[in-house]
């Protein structure tokens, strides 16, 4: 008997490596001859370079070479955007690797040094002599659409990249009949996603046999290769891309980004291996961000409560380039998911994406559904405080029912299963609801500001099917494959084309084979991360790990299993329909004592000595797996807070979270990415968020001004969770990567509001700091 | 900068030695010279504490100390924690509790677990919180780290 641990949560075979200080991730790799490169990156938010001297540089001690966008002009093409949301009128000026011209925001690369040491490299950045003509920058992303800001682009007038729509029913005739309408401004800050590993790349071009490999702090390596060879013009098969230990990504070790580019370029010209990796600071410059969104937005309703229309006009800040994935983040994956988890029969939406004097803006983790989910959430609070009603009846009011198999939505889209009331139900039990209701009351009349938010959301998790992935401009397929490999031992290796780099699938993975097959779970091993071990696979990001290349796993398992009832047949001298499986052992119906164990069936399948007739030799299947739509998980979170009314600090007291993530194959592991998802999402309330001054200066650029969430500066997370499968999932599973992410944000937004009401305060931009908030309660005090 | 300085510092119980620049940063040294990666990078600033060592009984972020400030003196890393094949009762309590995701901020997280424990056999909740504020992990939400922290305290004889 093998040990049952399906829906277990078993400790991860990850962790002994990470424990102990054993694992590799790419900046601790060392290869012989390898030398350093550092990037020389723009002081400037916008600005003509007049000239670049390099000639100081050069003579430093340890330098081998210094480069500039003059000699990576022709050997290096341009990055691509690979998102290109159709019907948008985009525009996708040239991204150069190394800006040659002009520089568009403070860290665009604008020369590298490589040199025998990374001090040296370093040091010899200080004797690059970059003359300057500094011209106005712009960051605000609406500001950066009106007429006569500052232009980043000749191709892109007004910095608009794209202009994209949503529509569903009659959002106009909606707002005609309301009875009711509110409308609020909503700013979500721009964020640094902060995996605490930086970003690094290694690259060893050998020109002897023309192969570039990479090791790459990438979530999806296959993608990487792919674009790699778009940029520097090797062919695919010769590039091999390694993402080995990749510390965290949360979205932004999606793009490809130009560092990686210019490592490969430099190993090219040398014949060399180099390595480049970030500072903290570099990140915060050069990594892409997430969110920056300002959103205009009102909803229509009935006296009574019932959403009949939602509006919005987004203007979505890109950055200074197209990143990656950048168009359809706050495309695809927002406008689509306006409907929430409610019925809303007529909604528009207008989002202008906006190019602005800053870092490329990507996904971010949640990506497009924070902003989404906030403004929904955020809405229905305050509609619910103009019709003098509990928020929660709102919500109740407009939830969708109970489905098991497809709803559609006037976006367009068809949630796959759900149960939102449930969450909600769950949720208020879980917090005493009307018992906080209670003791806010008698906190108000103490002249305490306590407050309860509550957000009931839906994302677009599993991304996705590759059909649609086409029909909205995305550059690449989304399915994902795997190999099962049973070694004549009985042991197993499985390789996957998906890239997990702390979501913990080596365990899940294993978890599913064991299920599926009867193996120990130790006896499997999860190979992953590398182009030339692994099948072609998307990557590790939305929500999309195990939910897809999950899948995979199961089904090649499966493919196994089919073909071990079929040799077990004939070993066993059966007809292959009379046998049936049990944990592991295959045997003839009825005499559960003749049978072969799946380890029999390895080694048989393995030697081949007794094969039936027309059955190939090994143990060995692959299985591709195109989702037939996407996965929408869903849940209802709750917080509790209390704000100083002498010193505007908010005090997040309770946090509860349910979800409903489908099926569990690792319930610890699942607890883990509500509490992390949680944490990030809580953070743009309360601390994160990037500030620019006027002339395009970062002022957040290290740790010490980018507030992140600290041990100190959170509850404990009250974590419950419901389970409907997905319907259309070989295992029911979900996903549930963002789910915390995106549920906290207008959670605790609405808790501080909620705290804030009795003071006539309706919005403050995020973070909340303690500042804005005691400057906020000053003017509402003062008559404000 | 041509001037170098010799420097000997006891890691994990092995000497070692060199010739360093004196501006070096003793998490070089860690992770360049004595080839022990377990030791991170994370900030530059101080403010992550993915380099976190014991440096003579205390615990120092390693990417604020020079190496040639450390000459002389015993250093512990990550990879000095277990004994052998023996997990410490803090490495055994982050798997069992799945305290980490990533890993990167993880030896750093540890390794200041452990002074907490130091110093103090049997925090409270609210004591390890703060005790873990100089660390930074952006992928757990902290939760399960303290839950680690507290179950170490039990079998380590506080708690």
């Amino acid at each position: 008997m093998t040990t049952r641990v399906f829906s277990s949560g078993i400790r991860r075979r990850e962790d002994p490596r990470l424990i102990t200080g054993r694992a590799s991730y790419t900046d601790d790799i060392k290869l012989p001859g390898m030398v350093y490169a550092a990037i020389l990156r723009s002081m400037y938010a916008h600005a003509n370079i007049r000239s670049i001297d390099t000639s100081a540089a050069a003579g430093q001690p340890g330098v081998i070479a210094v480069y500039t966008g003059a000699d990576t002009e022709g050997a290096l093409n341009g990055l691509p955007c690979a998102w290109l949301i159709p019907n948008s009128d985009l525009k996708t000026p040239a991204h150069p690797a190394i800006a040659k011209d002009r520089v568009r925001y403070v860290g665009d690369a604008v020369a590298v040094v490589v040199a025998e040491t990374r001090y040296q490299a370093e040091d010899a950045l200080e004797h690059i002599v970059v003359e300057y003509e500094p011209l106005d920058a712009v960051l605000n992303p609406k500001d950066a659409a009106q007429d006569g800001a500052p232009q980043l682009h000749d191709d892109a007038p007004n910095n608009v990249a794209f202009t994209w729509a949503v529509a569903g029913g009659d959002a106009d005739a909606a707002f005609a009949d309301a009875d009711v309408t509110v409308s609020d401004v909503i700013t979500l800050p721009r964020l640094i996603a902060n995996p605490m590993e930086p970003r690094s790349a290694i690259a060893q071009w050998v020109g002897a046999t023309g192969e570039l490999t990479l090791w790459n702090t990438s979530q999806n390596p296959h993608i990487a290769r792919f674009l790699t060879c778009v940029v520097t013009g090797v062919p695919e098969h010769k590039i091999r891309v390694i993402a080995p230990e990749v510390g965290g990504g949360f979205g932004s070790k999606i793009p490809y980004y130009p560092d990686e580019a210019i490592t490969a370029f430099c190993s090219m010209r040398l014949g060399v291996p180099v390595k480049w990796t970030e500072t903290r600071s570099e990140n915060y410059l050069a990594t892409t961000q997430g969110r920056d969104h300002i959103e205009e937005v009102e909803m229509a309703a009935t006296s009574d409560g019932k959403i009949t229309g939602l509006r919005t006009t987004v203007y979505a800040g890109l950055g200074a380039y197209l990143s990656t994935a950048a168009p359809g983040v706050p495309t695809i994956l927002h406008g689509l998911m306006y409907s929430g988890a409610y019925d809303i029969p007529n909604i528009s939406g207008t989002i202008y994406g906006v190019f602005n004097n800053g870092t490329p803006v990507d996904a971010y983790r949640g990506a497009g559904r924070p902003e989404a989910t906030t403004l929904i959430e955020r809405l229905v609070d305050v509609l619910a405080a103009e019709l003098g009603m509990d928020p929660v009846e709102v919500r109740r009011k407009n939830l969708i029912p109970k489905f098991e198999n497809g709803h559609d939505v006037v976006t367009g889209l068809t949630y796959d299963s759900g149960d939102y009331g449930a969450t909600l139900d769950t949720v208020l039990d879980a917090a005493g609801y009307s018992a906080l209701r209670e003791e806010q009351e008698q906190a108000r009349g103490e002249g305490r500001l306590m407050g309860v938010g509550v957000s009931t959301y839906v994302e677009i998790c599993g991304l996705g099917p590759s059909q649609v992935a086409g029909a909205v401009g995305f550059q690449g397929g989304l399915w994902e494959s795997a190999i099962v490999r049973f070694h004549p031992t009985g042991k197993v290796n499985v390789m996957v084309g998906s890239s997990p780099h702390g979501q913990g699938e080596e365990t899940t993975f294993a978890q599913i084979v064991a299920e599926e097959v009867g193996v120990g779970v130790d006896d499997v091993e999860i190979i992953h991360g590398d182009t030339d071990l692994t099948p072609m696979g998307w990557g590790t990001y939305g929500s999309r790990t195990t939910a897809v290349s999950g899948a995979a796993v199961t089904l090649a398992t499966r493919k196994i299993k089919d073909k071990s009832k079929a040799l077990a047949a004939h070993l066993l001298e059966a007809a292959t329909e009379d046998i049936e499986y049990e944990d592991g052992r295959f045997f003839v119906r009825g005499s559960p004592d003749q049978h072969k164990t799946i380890q029999d069936i390895a080694l048989m399948a393995n030697v081949a000595w007794d094969m039936p007739e027309g059955m190939e030799p090994g143990l060995e299947a692959s299985a591709f797996y195109d989702p037939p739509n996407f996965t929408y998980p869903f849940g209802a979170h709750l917080a509790v807070v209390e704000v100083d009314p002498a010193t505007g600090q908010i005090d997040l007291q309770r946090y509860i979270a349910v979800d409903d993530c489908g099926v569990q194959i690792n319930p610890m592991i699942v607890e883990g990415q509500v509490h992390g998802g949680v944490a990030q999402g809580v953070g743009p309330v309360l601390w994160e968020g990037v500030v620019y001054d006027e002339s395009g200066q970062p002022l957040t650029g290290t740790m010490l001004d980018y507030a992140l969430p600290r041990a100190d500066g959170l509850p404990d997370i009250e974590v419950q969770s419901n389970t409907t499968p997905s319907p259309h999932h070989p295992l029911g599973v979900k996903g549930v990567g963002e789910a915390g992410t995106i549920a906290s944000t207008p959670t605790v937004y609405n808790a501080v509001m909620d705290a804030l009401r009795p003071l006539g305060i309706t919005r403050i931009d995020m973070p909340l700091t303690p500042e804005k908030v005691w400057r906020a309660m000053q003017d509402a005090r003062n008559g404000g | 900068m041509k001037l170098k300085v010799p420097v000997e510092i006891t890691i994990n119980g092995k000497s070692c030695s060199g010739e360093v620049e004196p501006r070096q940063l003793l998490v070089h040294f860690i992770r360049e010279n004595a080839g022990l990666t377990g030791t991170k990078v994370g900030c530059d600033t101080s403010q992550c504490g993915t380099c976190t060592v014991v440096l003579d009984g205390s615990t120092a972020k390693a990417c604020t100390v020079l190496t040639v400030q450390a000459s002389g003196s015993s250093v512990t890393t990550i990879e000095g924690f277990a004994d052998g094949a023996n997990l410490h009762p803090l490495q055994e309590a982050f798997w069992n509790n799945h305290a980490l995701q990533c890993g990167f901020c993880t030896p750093g997280m540890i390794i200041a677990a452990d002074a907490i424990l130091r110093n103090n056999p049997s925090p409270t909740r609210e004591e390890i919180r703060q005790g873990l504020e100089g660390n930074i992990c952006r992928c757990t939400g902290y939760q399960n780290i303290v839950r680690a922290v507290e179950q170490a305290a039990e079998t380590m004889g506080g708690g």
